[in-house]
């Protein structure tokens, strides 16, 4: 009950979303089968929502704990750019995604050190990885855009299992695993007390510094998931290209997700919800027969309502405001 | 010595024994056609570096710049080839948007009291959205005035180039170093980063000036795609993907402390100059590859950032 209080507003800014391009586009809600598999504008917005929506699993609780990670997006071109070699180099599909999975972890940590062993912002210290990644991307795919024909790895991008695309399953199963791990465990409020306050949390005897790391490796292994689904679903790895500006579309999930920036209590689920609406308000741009060029705009005017509604001045301002008011209206 | 400037001797260290080194494999690098290039191919870089130093000593940062660039860019082509006007009262025009433009950001990160990076984000992708409703195809600039600017150089002893858009940087680095070491408003921006609250006990006055640092980037952002449209005698939404990351490294890697009230203007100058050289020495070379370029400077990043961690922890271990 508590949990559906929490995501109610996505849940209704979605549903009118739904609505409002449902009157622009009648046909939005319509499923097909063909071939076996389903095809419709919701399947569609669903399967393509899976790298924000993954990326925004792990970028939930770095954001938790007070941090940001710009990286991601490069994750996704080093981890696509390893399974692609992998592929190339003759290795099955399972040793392609072993890789690329390990590259994401390897990344992870290596945010993980420099954020909580070295003690350089969150901001900064994947501003390193998102500038140097690209060009580690670029050498494993030596410049070229990698191509391969494994059916079996391209699969994971563009099959079909039990009546949906696989990489559908694929985020519904992490964000789910996730939000279970976090909240049938103490883990999920060891994060939010040191996002809260990691001296305070430190005192009372959590182990700050390996949490930090933790949680840098988890939005590692996502990124490197977000990066598998994309490669496998173009069959090719763009060193240049792939994840590019997915983190900021990642972060801008986290926040309608109602998650604050300044740390502290988070939701996967709402963040979740969060990618499906940014990828939702795309979808319905171009059905409606606007130009995409309006997304922009359009996600900036998002981000700028959301920092109104967060942020702690406007908050407090607001509580003065009805306060005395309401000492006024008592004295009458 | 001041342990605060050991970052830009450490900056101008590596810059001198880099330019030895590919001197000693290049003699030609010396040329003044090479040092006129570097500074005619860094100029939109440069300026706006200055920018973002200014905002990176009041301890914040302005993501939005690249963007800025962009649409400044389709801006002048679009209002070139639209309109009758002439090419310096588009410039005045455009100068005065993206100035209210950075003011207006300065002004939401101050009132709202939010993180400044993502209230730039939302003006990267407003910026960005307003270059794609401009143009998405890439216009190019016809104007005789343009042939002008873009051939106006002195010729250097030895056939360099020394281009109007390469003094014109030299210019900016000049009047940033004496806006921010020789103004009060200088002053108040470095009381902002080593600490805001001290800053506002000490009477600096908070709002003013992150609006007025936020407007100058902004002004710094706008003039940078000026110099980068007669650079490349066009507009295209979709350049300059990035350029606000180059430009925070160029920023530390010129010293300036991330969090804010440390660093110097002239250190900019040596980091655009360092990211440049690394750029004209791969070029050079033929056989390494321009990813380098990225990782290369990914270290430098690292490393300068680590160099600060070290002098922080020995400064306060002094105490």
């Amino acid at each position: 009950m508590t949990v559906l209080s929490r995501i109610a507003p996505q849940l209704i800014v979605l549903a009118a979303l739904i609505a409002l391009v449902s009157v622009f586009y009648p046909g939005f809600l319509s499923i097909d089968i063909q071939n076996g598999r389903p095809v419709g504008p919701v399947i569609d917005i669903l399967k393509r929502s899976a790298p924000v929506a993954l990326l925004a699993v792990g970028m939930t609780l770095v954001i938790a704990t007070r941090g940001i990670d710009l990286s991601v997006g490069t994750i996704m071109a080093i981890c696509g750019a390893a399974a692609a070699w992998a592929l190339t180099q003759g290795l099955g599909a399972g040793a392609a995604i072993a890789l690329a999975l390990t590259a994401g972890l390897a990344a992870g940590l290596w945010n993980g050190v420099l954020v909580a062993v070295v003690g350089i912002q969150p901001f900064v210290a994947t501003l390193i990885l998102m500038t140097m990644g690209r060009g580690v991307a670029q050498l494993i795919t030596e410049g070229r855009i990698l191509t391969f024909t494994d059916p079996g790895f391209g699969w994971v991008g563009s099959g079909v299992a039990l009546g949906l695309p696989v990489p559908v399953w694929i985020w519904l199963a992490t964000a789910i695993a996730v939000a279970v791990i976090m909240r049938r465990t103490a883990l999920g409020l060891l994060v939010e007390a040191v996002g809260i306050n990691r001296r305070a949390a430190h005192l009372a005897g959590v182990n700050a510094t390996v949490l930090l790391i933790a949680v840098y490796i988890a939005s590692g292994f996502c990124a490197a998931l977000a990066g598998i689904v994309v490669t496998a679903d173009i069959r090719g790895a763009d060193a240049n290209n792939a994840g590019l500006w997915l983190e900021l579309d990642a972060i801008l999930a986290v926040v309608i997700g109602g998650n604050s920036l300044l740390g502290g209590r988070f939701s996967v689920a709402a963040s979740v919800l969060g990618a499906l609406i940014i990828q939702t308000i795309s979808a319905g741009i171009l059905l409606a027969g606007f130009a995409s060029e309006y997304n922009l705009i359009i996600k900036a005017g998002l981000v700028l309502i959301i920092l109104v509604l967060q942020s702690p001045r406007i908050a407090s301002e607001w509580r003065l405001w009805r306060d005395s008011h309401r000492a006024e209206r008592g004295r009458t | 010595m001041n342990t605060r400037l050991l970052p830009l001797y450490a900056t101008i260290a590596i810059f001198v024994l880099a330019y030895a080194l590919a001197y000693s494999q290049f003699p030609a690098m010396l040329s003044t056609r090479v040092i006129g290039n570097l500074l005619t191919d860094n100029a939109y870089l440069g300026i706006v570096a200055v920018g973002m130093t200014l905002v990176i000593l009041s301890g914040g940062i302005d993501l939005s710049v690249g963007s800025v660039i962009a649409f400044s860019g389709v801006f002048i082509a679009v209002a070139l080839r639209d309109t009758g006007l002439h090419p310096l009262a588009v410039f005045a025009a455009l100068l005065l948007l993206t100035t209210v433009f950075g003011a207006g950001m300065g002004f939401l990160i101050d009132r709202l009291a939010m993180p400044a990076f993502i209230v730039t984000l939302a003006g990267m992708f407003l910026a960005r959205g307003a270059a794609y409703l401009l143009s998405v195809q890439a216009v190019p600039i016809t104007h005789p005035f343009y042939k002008l600017l873009q051939d106006a150089y002195w010729l250097m002893p030895g056939r360099g180039r020394l281009t109007l858009i390469g003094v014109l940087m030299l210019a900016v680095v000049a009047l940033g170093a004496v806006v921010a070491h020789r103004t009060r408003f200088g002053t108040s921006v470095y009381a902002l980063g080593g600490g805001a609250q001290t800053a506002r006990l000490m009477g600096v006055p908070q709002g003013r000036t992150t609006v007025l640092v936020y407007a100058f980037s902004g002004l710094m952002a706008g003039l940078s795609g000026i110099v980068f449209s007669v650079y490349t005698g066009s507009g295209y939404s979709l350049a300059t993907v990035g350029t606000e990351l180059t430009a925070i490294a160029a920023v530390v890697i010129g010293g300036t402390l991330l969090t804010g009230g440390s660093g110097t203007m002239i250190g900019t100058l040596v980091g655009v100059l360092t990211m440049g050289l690394i750029q004209t020495y791969i070029v050079f070379d033929g056989s390494l590859s321009s990813w380098w370029t990225k990782i290369v400077i990914g270290l430098l990043l690292l490393g300068f950032i680590l160099l600060q961690k070290g002098l922080l922890r020995l400064s306060q271990r002094g105490r």
